[in-house]
């Protein structure tokens, strides 16, 4: 594909490094799970944000709203890796198949919640997905899974962080040995352009995919068309490790129940869009339906179990 | 020839390394004569770290949570500022957090004199009893140091062990000496341990009679009979250590021993200064002489009040 035949967009752009025909040429079943799995993180997102409105939720939620369609798409990728986040964990925790119960429960305190109400949204884990858990300090789980990489040769390793995680003078360490060991695993950066609320361009005059790429670290910097993460995160995949910058947009605060402002762009609204002009858009209502329906059932349970005590 | 406290880490260490798939991580690890001898050459899992003090702990976090029960060498322990972040943030809370400990042991190696100075000449262990789920240890006999790591290979909790380089080529173990009718009870951490018997020597000819308690785990820290007892009969007490002694172990332990005990317990430790190159300028283990001055003036003060 030559990107002189493409427009050149900015970096913060929703069509950022965009390539023609993925989405058309990709299974129809394909677009359609990667969207469930969005509806999943989306609709997850939308109850914990009425319940910490509403007061149900006591502790600090880390909302992935917005930026769901990275893990969405790496998820069909990356399926029996271990899984390190970060504090904004929501969308890698669903889209890799976490308990949604668990889940629920750990937002709302309880003994039964993934860490048993000691960690809430910032740690959540699932060991039957080999999701595990981070301790709040940003970047510090992405030296901890090149580690794991490095002990278990016979697991890939998958890790999120975001574009303040890669400012961490840790994190360098991390990707140089990653790379002097060639370790199976796949970074991605889910840039949403904000530390809290800080710029990059105030932060920063470099380009951790260029820094990744001075390790020797095969990267590219591309906007969160799930398409598009799926198609670079399965080439990379080949070859580990990787590096993948995806410029996305945080619908709501870094941290509670509250927005900013509107975002540059909603990659939910506009996934819904393409599978309508692909002739998907009666498939993509009935599952984001019956998504909603089902996650909003089990928030309710979970929050009836809650009040009873 | 005796085995010695190196020989006994090398043997460890290579059969964790051959045996049980172990991982020894470090950076250097071939410099000073493989660690002042304590790492097998050439063994399987040897893992030469590049210089990231910071990043490096973080390794062996990851590959203790993928099974690995690893070692991790900081030939300093002034390193452990910089290693101490993943350690105490992630690895220290692990169980508690995620219901599963994170396995790491940690060889951080105390070394003073001989002009090592503001860098080299440290022993920090003291912070790591600060953090929850952490176990601190500071074995100093080839026994003590068996005994150690096979409390490390039946628990998940990370451990520092707090080395010091003083023992490397001891092989004597260390009973306690406790009399029925001693002045004072010492308890002695780390390298002040070996002058606290030579303190114990020196007062012995001014007819101070001193129990001398060997404490190799710091935390956790237990009050039992052989702690107490020594000290409920010379009713006072000191608590010597190789590290500060401002907010130190040795502070720290004196107050549990006081409280228990309701008694005088002293503590011990470096000054609160900076250690220099130039031998005048050295701070230090507590030397005989210090540690004899402070226990002939708590004898003083314990004889005047009765």
């Amino acid at each position: 594909m030559s990107q002189a035949t493409l427009q050149s967009p900015s970096a913060r752009s929703a069509d950022f490094g965009a390539l023609p025909q993925l989405a058309e040429t990709s299974s129809k079943e394909n677009s359609i799970e990667m969207f469930r799995r969005m509806c999943l993180s989306r609709f997850f997102d939308e109850q914990a944000y009425q319940a910490s409105k509403e007061g149900l939720l006591k502790s600090l939620i880390y909302l992935s709203a917005g930026q769901e369609s990275i893990a969405a798409a790496i998820s069909t990728v990356m399926s029996g890796s271990y899984i390190f986040t970060q504090h904004r964990g929501h969308a890698p925790y669903l889209c890799f198949g976490g308990d949604l119960e668990k889940f629920i429960d750990e937002l709302l305190g309880l003994p039964t919640g993934c860490c048993k109400g000691m960690g809430g949204s910032p740690c959540i884990q699932d060991p039957k997905i080999r999701m595990i858990g981070h301790e709040g300090l940003i970047g510090e789980h992405v030296p901890i899974a090149v580690g794991a990489a490095y002990a278990d040769r016979s697991s890939r390793v998958v890790c999120f962080f975001g574009d303040g995680a890669v400012e961490e003078d840790y994190f360098f360490g991390a990707l140089g040995f990653a790379a002097t060991h060639k370790l199976p695993i796949l970074f991605v950066c889910e840039d949403n352009d904000l530390s809290v609320l800080t710029p990059t361009r105030d932060r920063r005059t470099w380009q951790i995919h260029d820094i990744a790429r001075a390790f020797g670290i095969s990267a590219i910097d591309i906007a969160d068309d799930p398409w598009l993460v799926q198609h670079h995160a399965q080439e990379m995949s080949k070859k580990l490790p990787g590096f993948l910058n995806v410029r996305t947009c945080r619908y709501y605060w870094h941290v509670g129940a509250g927005q900013d402002g509107p975002p540059e762009w909603d990659r939910f609204a506009l996934v819904q869009e393409k599978l309508r002009a692909m002739g998907l858009g009666a498939r993509a209502a009935a599952v984001e339906k019956e998504t909603k329906e089902h996650v909003e059932s089990v928030w309710k349970r979970r929050l009836q179990t809650q009040s009873a005590k | 020839m005796e085995k010695t406290v190196a020989d006994t880490i090398r043997e460890i260490t290579r059969e964790h390394l051959t045996k049980n798939n172990g991982l020894l991580l470090g950076q250097c690890i071939t410099a000073v004569g493989w660690i002042q001898n304590t790492v097998p050459p050439n063994a399987p899992g040897l893992v030469e770290l590049p210089m990231s003090d910071v990043s490096g702990p973080g390794f062996a976090i990851g590959a203790a949570i993928v099974g690995k029960r690893p070692m991790l060498v900081l030939r300093f322990q002034s390193f452990l500022w910089l290693a101490v972040s993943p350690i105490v943030n992630y690895a220290a809370k692990a169980r508690d957090l995620w219901g599963k400990g994170v396995p790491i042991f940690i060889r951080a190696i105390a070394s003073e004199g001989k002009g090592t100075g503001p860098v080299h000449s440290n022993c920090f262990h003291s912070i790591f009893m600060h953090m929850p789920g952490m176990r601190v240890c500071a074995p100093m006999t080839p026994h003590e140091y068996q005994e150690i790591w096979t409390a490390f290979l039946k628990q998940d909790d990370p451990m520092l062990v707090s080395e010091h380089r003083r023992s490397y080529l001891s092989s004597a173990e260390m009973p306690d000496i406790v009399h029925d009718d001693a002045d004072v009870t010492l308890y002695a951490i780390s390298a002040a341990r070996f002058t606290a018997v030579e303190a114990v020597e020196l007062l012995k000819k001014e007819n101070i009679r001193c129990n001398l308690v060997h404490i190799v785990w710091l935390k956790p820290f237990e009050l039992n009979e052989r702690v107490m007892q020594p000290l409920k009969k010379s009713r006072c007490g000191v608590v010597i250590d190789s590290a500060f002694e401002i907010a130190g172990a040795s502070q720290s332990l004196a107050y549990d021993l006081m409280f228990a005990a309701g008694v005088p317990v002293r503590a011990l430790g470096q000054f609160d200064r900076c250690s220099g190159v130039a031998p005048h300028l050295e701070n230090g283990t507590p030397t005989p002489q210090r540690i004899a001055e402070v226990v002939r003036e708590m004898v003083r003060n314990k004889t005047s009040q009765h």
